[in-house]
């Protein structure tokens, strides 16, 4: 697949398609892959790489790349187009300089699922009909892939694209199945106090390095409320350390109706706070509330709760008085 | 730094009996920015407004916090009071204690807490707020009646003759609504149609209303002074200006079976029609359901017929955009249908009428020229059942209401009616009436009533009907009597049931197009239900007749005239004051998201593409959200929806509420 990616991507390069590439550059270590732009073939040759560590979504480096004179390629997984199209509808990529191929994905490794397994000093990484061969200073390791997928490949809800100007290996159907929301309904079926303290214990372990901010296609604003002095929460010290967990409730409710559930922000957490659960509750509620929503299923559609219509009754069927408090 | 003036109304005892006013005063004084605090009777007094303004130029205030009645009362009467001494009237902030606090409250102490809170919060909010100067918005001079019935007629003819232009927009072929289809009207018995039709013909001529019959309105764009309209104007398939009127092609036209609207589907009608014979505009529609020429491409009888050449098949439903100063929603009612109520068999028996469809079976133009015949056989009816109520008066407990809750209003003044009426023509007809109350208050109403009962001999029995059942040509009908607490066995010939009134159809999908309030029963909401029982909440919106609440004729045409009192008023005026409360962009923050333009129902955000300087000395072309003030009605959606914060409100920013909130949650 590697190789699929990387000759397709010279002969664009070379061909004058396209100017740049969005694609995936090796670090030192086999799972430490940065994203990154391409624009010197060589440097392309030399140094892309695609195997199963490469779980960043691409999408959100549009909005600057594509901002940029000239045309620029990403490869998209089928989760990244959903991101890519809610992008497109809001304005923040210009399409007319994206040139998107949509790559194949069965579902990408955690490394901390390996560690986990104590599996270290991992060298190389290749799949063999849905297990994992996995290289390491201490020999050759074999683990089935779905046990050391990432979550939400676990979970994945869709191996479709809803986006592509070309399509490399291919496309998958929606996931209709599929259990994204068990937890969720965990969640909503313990008491007030239980959840409470579920979250509490899972958000009092954040340090605020805002990797999850940084890393989500929803969170682009032009200026963060949480970098504005005049939103009155910059550096703002915290009277109690909820205040602090507020941060997540804040960030929820800001990418509620436009995230598309990628998973991102559970995946860059250096805490493993699952993050995702907190999206997913917004997503699960639309769905239940508006009839159902996938944000970035196309380029255009509002969210329901973004959207005036006089064509259906504006209110919901179902209010509810939150908690049993 | 602000120097701030807090203001305590006792407002009688209204608020002074449950909140310790001097409380208030003497806490708003240890609030930091309050220079000057008072309680006083009646702060919306000559005396109240003066105190206020002396303190201004006394203490040079600049913000005036003032704890009384809700805003809504008498926030206008402060604002103009802190103007008149050179204050901006926003400047003002009213702190609710009395619908919000005293009201809601017995004990004295925690009244008091909430009130000193309330006005905590809005000294907090006043301290940020800045001094804002409205706009002018030019009135376009035309108002928009939707609906023809007497309701729309009259509110049209009372605007036209006050020298504004008046478009009706009305749905049917003709103006003249429920009324034309009435026999006679309480509780004078004169004919209804011989006063409704020259209410028509005034419509129809007058030079300064134009009809838009068999009309519909698709779109309603803009907002008080300027509503943008969009009417779909139906294809009738008939020329309006070239048709005449003759009728011939009514009477060449084969396709016979269409049933008859005007008669309540009592008899047919041609596929060509027009209405009756006094319709406004008297001008044919061909009906694209029974037109044979339509459906099976063959006939064009009156093609052939009409010498004015006025029947074009090929006509298609035409869209037109035009622009009001107001609207008037007067779309009037409908009866339920009765079909669901199962027990007295409305669809088993022909002989088991509605009051409506009884209207026209007595009318000299209706399907029996006027003499009363049943419909199944044709014969007179010797015994008739009159049941009120049905669909009316329900209440919910014990299962689902299959009706409406509240009193239709006008059924037992109209069953009363019918009954003298039939008394009249067929005195040995027997004649019996179940109701819950018999409900009369009107100028001669009971009177009327008292008659039907002791000159007509019309037996009026307190008491349900629980079956009936057509059998042998009767329709039996069980019943209870309440006060002699008997069953009754009676064997009639016709059952009347006075079926609930309901808003038509039409109402809901106009109210949300008007962005109009409506309560459960889809009937439209006033903007104040004593006080401005005419107006909608949305301004420039204005209600006539039936669309607002069960009404007779004189309230509708009281009403109507009301209606457009205020409409007149409204387009007397060249310029309107905007609002200052819209909404800005912070075009450094805003990302081009859209969420913002999608969510407004006035259309008042659009995006531009900006050249924004960065701190690095390039240049970026970002897309922007730009507010447009005039269209803006300042409800807030935008600010709330926008993900980055760059959407804020003049008046109610965020900062002015989160500033509320903090000092509420102190």
């Amino acid at each position: 697949m590697q190789n699929e990616l990387k000759w397709r991507g010279l002969e664009l390069l070379k061909n004058g398609t396209i100017d740049r590439i969005l694609g995936w550059r090796a670090g030192q270590f086999v799972y430490d892959i940065t994203p990154d732009v391409f624009t010197d073939p060589e440097d392309l040759e030399k140094n892309f790489v695609y195997n199963e560590f490469c779980g960043a979504n691409l999408s959100k480096y549009l909005i600057a790349e594509s901002a940029k004179e000239g045309k620029v390629a990403v490869f998209l997984k089928p989760c990244d187009t959903y991101s890519f199209n809610q992008l497109c509808t809001e304005h923040r990529i210009h399409r007319e300089n994206v040139y998107v191929i949509g790559i194949e994905c069965y579902g990408k490794v955690s490394v901390d699922a390996l560690r986990q397994r104590g599996i270290d000093g991992i060298t190389g990484i290749r799949s063999e009909m849905g297990s994992l061969k996995i290289d390491t200073i201490y020999g050759e390791e074999s683990v089935p892939a779905m046990e050391v997928y990432a979550e939400r490949c676990r979970n994945c809800k869709s191996k479709k694209h809803v986006v592509f100007d070309e399509l490399i290996g291919a496309d998958g159907e929606v996931v209709d199945d599929c259990d994204r929301f068990d937890m969720v309904e965990k969640l909503e079926q313990m008491s007030a106090q239980e959840r409470f303290e579920f979250w509490r214990g899972e958000l009092s372990r954040c340090i605020r390095c805002n990797a999850c901010r940084n890393v989500c296609p929803a969170c682009s604003c032009e200026k963060c409320v949480f970098d504005n002095p005049k939103s009155g929460v910059l550096n703002k010290a915290a009277a109690d350390s909820f205040e602090e967990n507020m941060f997540h409730i804040i960030r929820a409710y800001h990418v509620a109706g436009r995230c598309t559930d990628c998973g991102e922000c559970s995946r860059v957490c250096p805490e493993h706070i699952p993050l995702h659960l907190l999206n997913r509750k917004f997503i699960k509620d639309y769905n239940e509330l508006y009839g159902d929503f996938v944000a970035g299923e196309s380029v255009g559609q509002m969210s329901p709760v973004a959207d005036f219509t006089t064509d259906r009754d504006a209110e919901p069927s179902v209010v509810q008085k939150g908690g049993d408090q | 730094m602000q120097k701030i003036g807090v203001f305590v109304c006792w407002c009688g005892s209204n608020i002074a009996a449950t909140v310790d006013v001097k409380a208030v005063a003497e806490a708003a004084r240890k609030v930091p920015g309050v220079v000057f605090s008072a309680d006083y009777q009646y702060m919306c007094s000559e005396a109240g407004q003066g105190l206020i303004k002396d303190a201004i130029k006394e203490h040079g205030l600049t913000g005036v916090v003032v704890c009384s009645c809700s805003p809504r009362m008498h926030e206008a009467t402060f604002r103009k009071a802190v103007q008149a001494v050179g204050l901006n009237p926003y400047m003002l902030e009213v702190a609710n204690i009395r619908e919000q606090c005293s009201w809601v409250h017995k004990d004295m102490a925690t009244a008091t807490e909430k009130a000193i809170a309330l006005m905590q919060a809005a000294v907090a909010k006043v301290t940020l707020n800045t001094p804002l100067t409205a706009g002018m918005t030019p009135v376009t001079k035309r108002a928009l009646v939707i609906g023809g019935g007497i309701a729309g007629m009259q509110t049209a003819l009372d605007i036209a003759d006050a020298g504004y232009e008046v478009d009706i927009v009305e749905a049917k072929p003709t103006i003249g609504g429920k009324m034309a289809q009435l026999d006679k009207t309480f509780p004078t018995l004169d004919c209804s149609s011989c006063i409704v039709t020259p209410k028509m013909v005034e419509v129809g001529q007058h030079e300064k209303i134009h009809i838009y019959s068999y009309s519909e309105v698709t779109q309603i764009k803009g907002f008080v002074g300027n509503f943008n309209v969009t009417i779909k104007r139906k294809a009738r398939y008939v020329d309006e200006a070239k048709c005449t009127g003759c009728g011939a092609c009514t009477e060449k036209c084969p396709s016979r079976k269409a049933p008859n609207e005007f008669n309540m589907g009592l008899n047919n009608r041609t596929a060509v029609y027009i209405p009756f014979a006094q319709a406004v505009p008297k001008v044919a529609t061909i009906d694209p359901e029974y037109c044979i020429k339509l459906t099976k491409g063959k006939c064009g009888a009156c093609a052939k017929i009409c010498e004015a050449g006025a029947i074009n098949y090929e006509a298609k439903d035409e869209y037109i955009e035009v622009e009001y100063g107001a609207i008037v929603a007067a779309t009037g009612f409908e009866m339920i249908d009765v079909s669901p109520y199962d027990e007295y068999a409305y669809t088993q028996s022909p002989d088991v009428v509605t009051s409506l469809e009884y209207e026209r079976l007595m009318n000299a133009a209706g399907p029996t020229g006027g003499h009363l015949l049943r419909p199944s056989d044709g014969k007179e009816p010797k015994t008739i059942v009159f049941v009120q109520c049905v669909g009316s008066r329900e209440s919910c407990s014990g299962g689902e209401m299959r009706g409406k809750p509240y009193c239709s209003k006008v059924c037992c003044m109209y069953t009363a009616k019918h009954a003298m009426l039939t008394k009249d023509h067929y005195p040995d007809t027997d004649i019996y009436v179940f109701y819950i109350d018999v409900r009369t208050p009107g100028k001669n109403f009971d009177e009327f009533y008292r008659r039907a009962v002791e000159q007509y001999g019309v037996h009026y029995i307190k008491g349900a009907v629980g079956k009936v059942t057509p059998e042998g040509g009767k329709l039996k009908v069980q019943a209870s009597d309440l006060i002699l607490n008997e069953q009754l066995h009676i064997d009639a010939d016709m059952v009347v049931l006075a079926g609930a009134i309901e808003p038509n159809k039409s109402a809901r999908p106009l109210a949300t197009m008007l962005t109009a309030s409506m309560d459960t029963n889809d009937f439209f909401t006033e903007a104040h239900p004593k006080l401005r029982p005419v107006e909608s909440p949305t301004a420039g919106v204005f209600l006539s007749g039936m669309c607002q609440g069960p009404k007779d004729i004189p309230e509708t045409v009281a009403q109507a005239g009301a209606a457009a009192s205020k409409v007149i008023g409204l387009l007397a005026k060249d310029h309107l004051v905007g609002n200052p409360c819209v909404a800005h962009s912070d075009e450094w923050m805003c990302n081009g998201c859209s969420q913002c333009e999608t969510v407004c129902p006035y259309g008042a955000i659009t995006y531009e593409e900006k050249e924004f300087r960065m701190p690095d000395r390039t240049t970026k072309v970002r897309r922007v959200a730009q507010v447009n003030p005039a269209v803006c009605q300042g409800c807030g959606a935008c600010t709330v929806t926008c993900p980055s914060g760059a959407m804020d409100l003049n008046g109610f920013s965020n900062a002015e509420i989160m500033a509320e909130v903090d000092a509420l949650c102190r």
